[in-house]
C-alpha cells in the first residue's frame, strides 16, 4: 500500500456489468490503483479492497449468486474476507457475499415482483464503520438501485443481532429520512439496503455507488462510501507504519 | 443408475410474491377454492450409481451445498432407479 492509495480489486464474473463503472470510478474519480479480478484467477494480487461488482453473474442461475461464490476466485476472497480483509458488494455482490455465508440473509424476489431501476433515498444508520466514515449520522443518500431481487430476508434473530451489533448500515427512508413502508421499493425486511458483517468488514448493499460517484452524472453522494474506504483504511496503514517506527 | 426428482420451496414463514399473483390470476378464472398458491423448483438428476443410499446421499449434499439456500428454501426429493 503506497502512502496516498489504496489497492482495489473489482471481480469479473461471467455476466458482471458493472465491473467497469467500479473500475473508472475508483480509478478516474478517486485515483485510486485499481485492477480487474477475472474469475478463474487463484491470487488476489495483493489487493487492500476486494468489490464484488453488480451484474448478473453466470446469468443469476439457479439463484442470484448461486454459482458465483463457488468460482475460483471465491477461494481467495472468502478467506480474505475471514482474516480481515475488506469486502465490498454491490447489488449483485451483495447477493454473492449472501450466498457464499461472509454476510447473513438472503435476497429474495422483489415484492412487487417487478425488476426496479430508479433513485432511492438511503439512510445512514452507522456512521461510524469503515463503509460509512465519512457520512453523518442519520444521512439521506441518494443512490439509484437497479434489481430484480433485492429483497432483504433475514429470521428475526439474526435481525435483532444485527441491530444489537450496528451492522445495519443503510435503510431505505423517504427525502426526509423517515423509514417507512412507502419509502420501502422491494419489501426489504426492516427497509434493509446494506449490512456488514460483525466485524465490520465486509459489506453488502442493493444501491449502487458507483452509479452515484461521477459529478457528470448529477449525483455524487456515492463517493462517500468509497472515500470512507479510502479514508479510514489509509489512517489504519498509517497507525501501523508509525507503530513498525516506533519499536524498530 | 437413478434420478433424483427435487423439490426447492420458499420456506412456509417467507411471502411468495410470485405464488401470490398466481393465485390472484386464479381467482379471477373463479377458481375461487383454491386458495393459496407456492411456485417453486424442480431439479432432476440423473446418478451413476448402484446404491439408492448412496444416490440419496449425493442428491442431500447437492442440495445442502448448492441447489437450495436454507436461509430462504427447503428441500424434499425422492430416488428412482432407472
Amino acid at each position: 500500500m503506497s502512502d496516498s492509495k489504496l489497492k482495489f480489486g473489482v471481480v469479473v464474473f461471467p455476466g458482471s456489468n458493472c465491473d467497469h463503472d467500479a473500475y473508472y470510478v475508483l480509478k478516474e474519480i478517486l485515483r485510486q490503483d485499481v485492477r480487474f479480478l477475472w474469475h478463474k484467477e487463484k491470487s488476489l494480487e495483493e489487493v487492500d479492497v476486494v468489490i464484488l461488482p453488480g451484474g448478473f453473474a453466470y446469468g443469476d442461475y439457479l439463484r442470484c449468486g448461486a454459482i458465483a461464490r463457488f468460482s475460483p476466485i471465491m477461494n481467495q476472497v472468502v478467506p480474505f474476507a475471514r482474516h480481515g480483509g475488506t469486502v465490498v458488494g454491490i447489488c449483485n455482490g451483495f447477493q454473492i457475499l449472501c450466498e457464499a455465508g461472509l454476510l447473513p440473509g438472503a435476497l429474495l424476489r422483489n415484492a412487487g415482483l417487478r425488476f426496479i431501476c430508479q433513485y432511492v433515498n438511503m439512510r445512514v444508520e452507522n456512521a461510524d464503520s469503515s463503509f460509512t466514515s465519512q457520512c453523518k449520522p442519520g444521512q439521506v443518500l441518494q443512490i439509484p438501485i437497479a434489481h430484480g431481487e433485492g429483497n432483504y430476508f433475514v429470521d428475526d434473530a439474526t435481525l435483532r443481532r444485527l441491530e444489537e451489533n450496528k451492522q445495519i448500515l443503510f435503510r431505505y427512508c423517504g427525502p426526509d429520512g423517515s423509514v417507512t413502508p412507502e419509502a420501502n421499493p422491494n419489501g426489504s425486511c426492516a427497509n434493509i439496503a446494506g449490512i456488514m458483517n460483525e466485524q465490520g468488514n465486509v459489506m453488502g448493499m442493493m444501491p449502487h455507488p458507483e452509479r452515484a460517484a461521477d459529478p457528470v452524472l448529477g449525483h455524487t453522494d456515492g463517493q462517500l462510501i468509497f472515500r470512507s474506504l479510502i479514508d479510514r483504511l489509509l489512517q489504519r496503514e498509517a497507525v501501523h507504519n508509525h507503530l513498525i517506527i516506533e519499536r524498530s | 443408475m437413478y434420478v433424483a426428482k427435487i423439490i426447492i420451496k420458499l420456506r412456509r414463514s417467507i411471502l411468495d410474491p410470485q405464488g401470490k399473483a398466481v393465485h390472484h390470476a386464479l381467482e379471477s378464472l373463479d377458481m375461487r377454492a383454491i386458495h393459496d398458491v407456492r411456485i417453486g423448483k424442480f431439479i432432476e438428476l440423473k446418478i451413476d450409481s448402484h446404491d439408492e443410499r448412496e444416490a440419496g446421499r449425493l442428491t442431500e449434499q447437492a442440495c445442502k451445498q448448492l441447489l437450495g439456500n436454507p436461509v430462504m428454501e427447503d428441500y424434499s426429493f425422492t430416488i428412482e432407479r432407472i
